[in-house]
This record gives C-alpha cells, sequence and structure tokens, in this order.
C-alpha cells in the first residue's frame, strides 16, 4: 500500500520543495528552479494516475493481451513538459535581461517598481 | 455570401488563421514593415469577422460544437465509443459566444491603434506575433470544451502576455513586472493542472461536459474547485491577489494593456464556466457564491480606494480594473448564491448575473478605451507622471473627448454603458443585500472622484510650455480609439436591446448547466 502510493508521497515533497523554494530564496534562478520543481511534481501527478499495476505500454499493435497504462495521463504531461520548457525559457531570459540591467538577480535589488 | 466552408469551419479558423498569421508576420517584416501590417491588419480583420460570425450563428442557432478529428464537425459522441465523447472539441454556447465578441471588438481596434503607435519601436516583428497569440489564447480559453485544452490555451495566452508585459524593457523595471506576473501565472496554472489531473482521476474525462454530468462533489473536487477558484481570481486580478495588476498593466505597452484587460476577463470567464457548468448545484451555491461576492466587495473597495493616491496614470487606472473586476464578481456571485432556489433565481438571480456578465463587455470596451487614450497621451508627452501633464485639452481635443467617454463611463453615468450595467447590478443586489448594493454606489462615486481629479490634471489649466507642440495622436490611433467609443455609446443608448440579444442568452447559458450538457452528450440532437 505505502509502495503503491510512493508516487504521491513524492508528489506531495517535490510540492513542498517546490513551493519553499519559491518562497523562502532570494536569488531569483532558485526561484525559477523551485518552478520546474514545481512542475515536475505535477507531471509526476498525472503519470501516476494513468499507471495501472504490472500495465503495459498502450501500444495497440501487436500487444499482448494485458493491463495497459492509460494513454491520456502521458499524452497530458507530455503536452506539460513542453510548456514547461517554454515556461522556463522565458524566466531564464528575464533573468539574463535582470543581470543585464541591475548587475544582480537577487530579489533585494527588484524593488524600483515599489516606489 | 459567404463560403458554406467558412461558416462550418469557424471555430477553427477563428484559431488558425491568428496562429499562422503570428509566425508570418516577422518574415513578412523582413520584407517590408508596410506588409507586415498587411498581414498583422488582414488577420485580425478576417480573424474578428469570423469571430463575430461565429457569435452571431450562436445566437441565432443555439450552441455549436466543433470537434476536431471526427467525421463531421457536431459529431461529438462517436458511435463506437459508448457514449462518451473522447475528441477534443470546441462548446461554442452564448456565453462562449459573448466572449468571443468582446474579444474580436477589441482586439481589431487594438491592432488599428498598435499598427500606428508602435512604428517607431523596435522588434515589431515579435510583438506582433506575441500579440496574436494572446489573441489565439483569449479565443481558444472561451470556446474550448475541453478542460485541458483550456490549460493549453491559458498558458499560451500567460506566455504571450508576459513576453509583452516585458516588451518595454525600461531599464529592467518592465521586466521585474514581468516576472511578477509569469511567476503567478505559471503557479496559477499548474494548480489548474492539479485540478485537471483531479477531475481526470475521479471521472476519467476530460471534456468538461462529461466531467459536469458525472460530478460528485467529493472531498477531492473542492479541493479541485479551491485550486481553479484561487487559481483564476489570480489571473482576473482579483483582490487579494491584484498585487500584480497594477505593475503588468502599467508596464506593458498601452495597447497590450487593453488586450490584458480581455484577457483578465477569458481567466473570469474560465472562473465562471467552473464553478456554473462544471459544479452547478452540486456545490454548495450559497457559500461558494458568497466566497466570490467577498472576493468582488474586496476588490471593489480595495482597488478603489488604493487608486485614488495614484501619481501613475496607468497605474491608477489599473487599480480601477481591480474595482471594476469587483463589480462582475459581485454580480455574477449573487446569481450563484441563489442558484439552486428558482424563484429568487427568477425574481432577482439572472438579473444579477446579466449585470454583472453585461459589466464584462461595458468593461473591456471602456477599460481598453481609457488604456488607449493613456498610451496616445503617452505617445505624445512620453510620461505617465499625472504631475508632470497638463492643459492637453487644447492640443489633443479627440483624445480627450474620448477620455471623458470612458472616464464618464467607468463612473456609470447615463447614458454610457458602465451605467447600464451598474444600474442592474445595483437594483438585483439590493434585493439580495442593500448593504452590497450600497458599497457598490460608494464605490462608483469615489470613480468618479478619481477620475474627475485625473481628467482635471491631464487636460485642463493653461497649455504648458514644454507641450507647446504638442498634436493630436495620427488618424489610425484615432480610429482606434473611436471603435471602442462608438461601442460604448451604443450599449449605453440601447442598453435593453443589448441585454436582450447578447446577455441574457449568456445569463441563462451559464445558469443551466444542463443545457450545457446536453449540447454535448446528447449528441448534438
Amino acid at each position: 500500500m505505502v509502495l503503491y502510493n510512493l508516487p504521491y508521497v513524492a508528489v506531495v515533497v517535490l510540492t513542498i520543495i517546490g513551493l519553499g523554494t519559491i518562497v523562502l530564496k532570494q536569488n531569483l534562478i532558485k526561484i525559477f528552479l523551485g518552478i520546474m520543481i514545481l512542475e515536475s511534481a505535477v507531471n509526476l501527478f498525472l503519470v501516476s494516475l494513468g499507471y495501472r499495476e504490472g500495465g503495459i505500454a498502450p501500444i495497440y499493435t501487436n500487444a499482448p493481451d494485458r493491463v495497459m497504462v492509460l494513454p491520456t495521463p502521458q499524452a497530458l504531461t507530455l503536452t506539460s513538459i513542453v510548456i514547461g520548457v517554454a515556461t522556463t525559457a522565458l524566466l531564464l531570459s528575464f533573468a539574463i535581461i535582470i543581470w543585464k540591467k541591475y548587475g544582480s538577480i537577487e530579489i533585494g535589488f527588484l524593488r524600483r517598481l515599489k516606489e | 455570401m459567404i463560403p458554406a466552408f467558412v461558416v462550418e469551419n469557424s471555430p477553427a479558423l477563428m484559431i488558425i488563421v491568428p496562429f499562422v498569421a503570428a509566425f508570418i508576420a516577422p518574415f513578412a517584416g523582413r520584407a517590408k514593415p508596410a506588409v507586415r501590417a498587411l498581414v498583422v491588419g488582414g488577420a485580425m480583420a478576417i480573424t474578428s469577422a469570423i469571430t463575430l460570425l461565429l457569435a452571431s450563428d450562436v445566437y441565432a442557432h443555439g450552441t455549436r460544437l466543433y470537434v476536431f478529428g471526427a467525421q463531421a464537425a457536431t459529431l461529438a459522441v462517436p458511435q463506437d465509443s459508448g457514449g462518451i465523447p473522447v475528441r477534443i472539441m470546441f462548446t461554442v454556447d452564448p456565453m462562449s459566444a459573448l466572449m468571443l465578441v468582446i474579444t474580436a471588438i477589441a482586439a481589431f481596434a487594438v491592432v488599428i491603434y498598435s499598427l500606428t503607435s508602435e512604428r517607431h519601436h523596435s522588434g515589431l516583428g515579435s510583438y506582433y506575433t506575441l500579440f496574436l497569440l494572446m489573441v489565439t489564447g483569449i479565443l481558444g480559453m472561451v470556446a474550448t470544451g475541453d478542460i485541458f485544452n483550456f490549460f493549453v490555451f491559458l498558458e499560451i495566452l500567460s506566455i504571450a502576455s508576459a513576453g509583452l508585459i516585458a516588451f518595454r524593457i525600461d531599464g529592467g523595471v518592465a521586466v521585474e513586472a514581468a516576472i511578477k506576473y509569469f511567476v503567478l501565472s505559471t503557479i496559477g496554472a499548474l494548480a489548474i493542472l492539479v485540478a485537471i489531473g483531479i477531475y481526470y482521476g475521479e471521472y476519467n474525462a476530460l471534456n468538461m461536459a462529461l466531467i459536469a454530468q458525472r460530478m460528485q462533489f467529493t472531498l477531492l473536487d473542492q479541493l479541485a474547485l479551491v485550486l481553479i477558484i484561487a487559481a483564476l481570481a489570480m489571473k482576473c486580478g482579483a483582490v487579494p491577489m491584484h498585487f500584480w495588476t497594477p505593475d503588468a498593466y502599467s508596464m506593458a505597452p498601452s495597447s497590450i494593456t487593453a488586450l490584458l484587460v480581455v484577457a483578465s476577463q477569458a481567466s473570469l470567464y474560465g472562473l465562471f464556466r467552473t464553478v456554473f457548468s462544471l459544479y452547478n448545484i452540486t456545490l454548495n451555491a450559497a457559500c461558494v457564491g458568497w466566497l466570490i461576492i467577498i472576493l468582488g466587495v474586496l476588490s471593489m473597495v480595495v482597488g478603489v480606494t488604493m487608486a485614488i493616491p495614484q501619481k501613475n496614470v496607468k497605474r491608477l487606472m489599473a487599480y480601477h480594473a481591480v474595482s471594476q473586476t469587483g463589480y462582475m464578481l459581485l454580480g455574477v456571485g449573487v446569481g450563484l448564491a441563489v442558484l439552486d432556489n428558482q424563484p429568487l433565481l427568477e425574481a432577482f438571480g439572472y438579473m444579477a448575473m446579466e449585470g454583472g456578465i453585461f459589466h464584462i463587455i461595458n468593461h473591456a470596451m471602456y477599460k481598453g478605451l481609457l488604456f488607449l487614450t493613456a498610451g496616445a497621451i503617452f505617445f505624445r508627452i512620453g510620461t505617465y507622471d499625472l504631475n508632470k501633464m497638463g492643459g492637453l485639452g487644447h492640443s489633443m481635443k479627440w483624445t480627450m473627448v474620448f477620455f471623458i467617454i470612458g472616464a464618464l463611463a467607468i463612473a456609470g453615468i447615463p447614458p454610457f454603458n458602465g451605467f447600464a450595467s451598474k444600474l442592474m447590478i445595483y437594483e438585483s443586489v439590493f434585493v439580495f443585500n442593500p448593504v452590497l448594493s450600497v458599497i457598490a454606489m460608494v464605490v462608483s462615486i469615489l470613480t468618479l472622484a478619481s477620475f474627475v481629479k485625473v481628467f482635471h490634471s491631464i487636460f485642463m489649466g493653461p497649455v504648458l510650455p514644454e507641450y507647446k507642440d504638442v498634436r493630436e495622436v495620427p488618424g489610425p490611433m484615432l480610429a482606434g480609439m473611436g471603435i471602442l467609443a462608438l461601442v460604448v455609446i451604443v450599449f449605453g443608448l440601447f442598453p435593453s436591446l443589448v441585454v436582450e440579444t447578447l446577455v441574457a442568452p449568456a445569463a441563462h447559458a451559464l445558469a443551466d448547466q444542463g443545457m450545457y450538457i446536453a449540447a454535448v452528450i446528447g449528441g448534438g440532437a
């Protein structure tokens, strides 16, 4: 039972690590890493939803007559990973501009909007 | 007159046209900027035309389905699928159609405006790519009938918006605003994805109608509901998750801000769609209704009080946008609170919902107009600082007229459209709870006070020496503002016509979950 739920435990742990990183860290790159960890948590959650114990890959041609894992969550995860790449790329390019303009990527320097 | 192919495939075409044009635009710009202007303007005109065509068709003939990859576009449930809609589909009901109308009008006005206002800036190839992707995202979000598809379009919209908010780097300040917006929307989108995972795990479905039919409102569903409400309320800028709004709205180019308003409304649509179409009466309507009402009242009050001391005209308008979003949440929240009580719903619930939904379309028009006038002022004098402005009424007469129209509409003065929708909200909410109605009126008065001040400091007074040579903005920018101003006036003069033809069907479609499900599961029959 514990073993079966292990992915979900991992999801919770990753979520906590991710959120903690986003909230507590001062460095922009580390905050972005936190977001990526959070993304991995969600992806893991989606994939574990579709897992069936002892299931095989859901490829119908010539498949033996056995339980298959669900294909849809895998498709969702794939899409989500692609979106995650775009997100990360954009965030990192923001970090580059901030570094060029301010000479630092610590959050403490990002206070010009506050006035 | 219009080919049957276009009518039949309009839901797909309205996504494909801006999406393809988005990636043609940079190459067209290589040849000549005029070619790019032609491509972008033409694509947007075609998109708006198709969108309006689709919307009018939905209003005339009821909910339209568009099933991707099926033998027939309306074949939601294939014969061999055992009664389950397996394909990705667009479900365009009157509520979606209303959002389509808003997007079509606003995006078209914005594109006309920005073809001139952005002419002298660099990097326009990517500007229009992101702009058209934003339009694609908004249209997809409001049209889709598949909840994962909703997430994908939401992310397209977020990424494109974040890129555009940071577009004028502005010494790094605009990038700060974009980081704030994008970190929040990514976390929000992940929350929505978790909710989608929960739905899939429970109901084996991603189709909204099928989830709605199977909805049990278990503990997990409540968790998913909380995740979705939190994420989408943040995306539409409701207090207490509004803090990205003033930064993002003020740092984005003005034409983009006008579109960001529409993008916020699309998130609001997602919120209403989830609450009404997915859950409807299975949830504790009074409880969630009051939650939305409280979000609304907080947004109204906090938004307007934060707006009054602002010195930057766009930050001020952004706080007013937060405040106006509160009206929509209030109106629709009241409708939701009495959803399980048919007599009360008939008595004032529908009217409150109609008021809230009418305010969505009105807000997109007058707020877009106001942001465009702020952009016009910036175009000529290069500052948003209210203390540095003055006496512009002498030289920028048309901009002043458009600003007055927008300001009076947002303050709810007749005969402009803001009055029509606010009156509906006041009247119906007063029956529900007089205190809420009084708060709404006070907020409206404060809004008026704030805009009188802004109007005075921008346009009144003697001509300042440094702005002696300021001229009116070019014609196309005035045309963009003029479209929105025209809509504001027409909607204000004929509110009952608009409510009957556009808004009431939308409100009823939203409240009637059975119709939404039947349109899909009933095989389109």
